[in-house]
């Protein structure tokens, strides 16, 4: 692609879709206002988490809670995810056939809740011992960083879901490329603010 | 370029991505399962892990890079950033220096 022909941060469709290609260009930088205010949420998630770490009143702390194996998962799982994303971005992009756009989005989908299922297993599990907000300052954090970047990804899988029946009901049409546009960028940045939960939490949690 | 050409551009940058990243996830996994490193050490390669891989996310799957393009979603980006680390580094500064008072 040439390199005027770039209009926002995020894949750009290119001057195959014209109309779309000039339709995303102020609703994507307006979705990009919304994903940087979010930004600022999580960051303020993540510094109560870091500062609550030792206010764990004598209950468990993040040794005692956390499992290597099933972050390790959950990470495997959002990252495949993000990738699959792409190829249904590449699918709409290149005008596949829609079928080709449904198949990588119901990819992706599947792994969003499988995701949602790993992490719902893991809070139970901490429930369950319990370790639930209640426990402790850190627990309070924990719960208020951890499932918010969770209901995230569950009302992204809401969106992909939406997103199918769309292509379905109206085709791939001006408004349905954008909106998988803005989709795309949700389910990128929620693998990236994974990325700090598991180095941040899990990680460096289980490394001291 | 062609279409073709441009889209198997692109499908290699999203395996370039998903490769890095995999590798930039699995190493400090596997730092953290094995152990044997001072704590210290494994977190500075957490940290820097994690940072790499929030750059190799925002330049393969989102795209952003610094070539000719809107700036004014570049500039909103940045200063997003800069607002995150003046938010969450400061919060984290005062509070472990004031717990570090208190003690």
């Amino acid at each position: 692609m040439s390199a005027e022909a770039r209009k926002h941060p995020g894949i750009n469709l290119g001057t195959a879709h014209a109309e779309a290609h000039d339709a995303a260009e102020v609703v994507v930088f307006g979705f990009w206002v919304f994903l940087m205010s979010d930004l600022v949420l999580f960051g303020l998630l993540f510094a109560t988490y870091v500062v609550m770490l030792g206010a764990t009143a004598g209950g468990p702390g993040p040794k005692e809670l956390f499992d290597i194996k099933s972050a390790g998962t959950e990470t495997f799982i959002l990252l495949t995810s993000s990738f699959t994303f792409g190829m249904a971005s590449l699918a709409l992009k290149y005008g596949r056939h829609p079928l080709r756009l449904q198949f990588w989005l119901a990819v992706t989908l599947i792994l969003g809740l499988i995701f949602l299922g790993f992490e719902i297993h893991d809070f139970i599990a901490m429930f369950e011992r319990n370790a639930g907000p209640s426990r402790s300052g850190f627990l309070s954090a924990f719960f208020a960083l951890v499932p918010t970047h969770g209901l995230h990804v569950t009302a992204g899988s809401i969106w992909i879901a939406v997103m199918m029946v769309q292509v379905v009901v109206f085709g791939v049409d001006t408004p349905v490329k954008t909106r998988i546009l803005r989709l795309g960028l949700f389910w990128h940045f929620l693998d990236i603010v994974w990325v700090g939960i598991f180095s941040v939490v899990y990680l460096a949690g289980l490394a001291r | 370029m062609s279409e073709a050409q441009e889209n198997a551009r692109e499908l290699k940058s999203y395996f370039i991505g998903y490769g890095l990243a995999l590798v930039l996830s699995i190493v400090p996994f596997a730092l953290v399962i094995w152990g044997g490193l001072a704590t210290s050490t494994t977190l500075s390669i957490i940290a820097g892990f994690a940072l790499v891989q929030i750059v190799v996310h925002c330049r393969f799957f989102l795209h952003i890079d610094l070539s000719e393009q809107k700036r004014e979603d570049l500039q909103l980006i940045l200063f997003s950033a800069l607002l995150f680390t003046l938010m969450a580094g400061g919060t984290i500064w005062i509070m472990f220096n004031l717990h570090m008072r208190m003690m």
